[in-house]
């Protein structure tokens, strides 16, 4: 039994992960993160690559993105369709909870 | 041990192609993906369909669960009829789930076994990998979002030992609920998922913060929203009340001629962050009841002497 108390990172807005984090985070390599972005699925903050930053918000889309590969084999275009279809779907249901 | 029908699991017959058996899958995978569907049982539905395409996808072990027969029924009791698998001969090759731990107990008693030795075999060859991520959901009451709060969560996981038993342990983590979270919120526990084999880092654990649905406030965002009754006479000649918030009593000044629905802001009394939320205060007027002779009296006093019609926009007169 483990009784102490833990405290994790908050995946918010305010958190920046580099590229690297965000590899190990998903387990994929680096260019699999880079073909996100080129999609438009994944927006880091900063110009180089070197220097990008993630959000929390990126890193949920990323793992979302990882699981919709390897559980139901669609390609990164079908992904990036996928995870803006989620959000407007996530966007609504917010909505019908506030008129319920 | 319940029988499972991996048949009917996947809505198909028992004389299905692979092609309908893949097609079938397919189609469920999409529907119960726990990313995509927000229904309760999406998870464990998602888990059957991915045990039941593991078994009728493969020639050799569908063949082998069709001769269990056709007579078995779903949830009947069941065990392996001794020496069933004679002549059966599994590879553990196109093994896809990742993990056999996974499966159901009647899946185990079935190939489990064989499996698990050609998985651990696999991994041991290899220099370790890294543990799963465990993805759990922690409900909290929208107070402990302002104040912060400490949640004690009990986590269950497949353990397997070195006999290659797979057995259920439960863990009891206490966990910081940081000031500030919002609903869909995760907070990542780094170290805190499944073990690493061999040299392989622990995964980590992924806490969505859920708000149980509270009676006075509703939230949005960061942004907080409560309905208000007042009376006619606050609405009218505008008043100073005592309104709650989740961070105690305020005091809130209703301006003149205020309506029904409209939304008085209270700046940053809504969730606390960079920047923090604001709490919405939506007046809702209520009429005192006329039980008695004197507010019988009162309402038609008012009649005779406001002359007030509200229907004047419509085109009709008030009788």
């Amino acid at each position: 039994m483990n009784q102490k108390t833990v405290s994790g990172i908050l995946l918010d807005e305010q958190l920046e992960l580099s590229l690297n984090d965000l590899c190990r985070a998903c387990s994929r390599s680096a260019e699999w993160v880079i073909e996100l972005v080129e999609e438009g699925a994944l927006e880091p903050i900063g110009q180089e690559q070197s220097r990008w930053r993630f959000t929390g918000s990126s890193l949920r889309r990323a793992q979302t993105a990882m699981r919709l590969q390897r559980d139901l084999g669609i390609n990164l275009a079908g992904i990036a369709l996928a995870l803006d279809l989620l959000d407007e779907i996530e966007t609504m249901r917010a909505q019908l909870r506030q008129l319920e | 041990m319940d029988f499972k029908d991996y048949y009917r699991i996947m809505g198909v017959e028992r004389t299905a192609s692979q092609d309908e058996i893949k097609r079938a899958y397919r189609k469920l995978a999409r529907k119960y993906h726990p990313d995509v569907s927000k229904e309760a049982d999406a998870e464990t539905r998602f888990k059957e369909v991915g045990e039941a395409y593991e078994v009728l996808k493969d020639p050799e072990k569908r063949a082998a669960y069709d001769q269990l027969g056709a007579n078995w029924k779903a949830g009947q009791d069941f065990n392996p009829p001794p020496g069933w698998d004679t002549g059966f001969e599994f590879s553990g090759g196109g093994f896809t789930g990742g993990d056999a731990s996974a499966y159901s107990d009647f899946f185990e008693s079935l190939f489990g076994h064989d499996f698990r030795s050609a998985q651990t075999g696999r991994r041991q060859a290899g220099f370790g990998a890294r543990g799963e991520d465990h993805h759990a959901r922690v409900q909290i009451d929208l107070e402990d979002a302002y104040h912060g709060a400490t949640r004690s969560i009990t986590l269950q996981h497949p353990e397997l030992d070195s006999s290659g038993h797979v057995s259920s342990r439960q863990r009891t983590l206490n966990v910081k609920i940081p000031r500030g979270v919002k609903q869909g919120q995760r907070i990542r526990l780094t170290g805190q998922g499944a073990p690493g084999l061999g040299a392989g880092q622990a995964g980590d654990l992924y806490l969505e913060i859920d708000f149980k649905p509270h009676g006075m406030y509703r939230v949005d965002g960061h942004d907080v929203y409560l309905d208000l009754p007042v009376t006619p006479w606050e609405a009218a000649l505008g008043a100073a009340i005592k309104v709650p918030t989740p961070d105690g009593p305020v005091d809130l000044k209703i301006p003149k001629a205020t309506r029904s629905g409209q939304k008085l802001r209270l700046k940053a009394r809504g969730i606390p962050g960079k920047p923090p939320g604001d709490l919405y205060v939506v007046p809702q007027i209520t009429l005192p009841p006329a039980d008695t002779d004197a507010a019988k009296a009162l309402y038609r006093k008012m009649q005779q002497e406001l002359a007030y019609n509200p229907r004047s926009k419509l085109g009709v007169e008030t009788s």
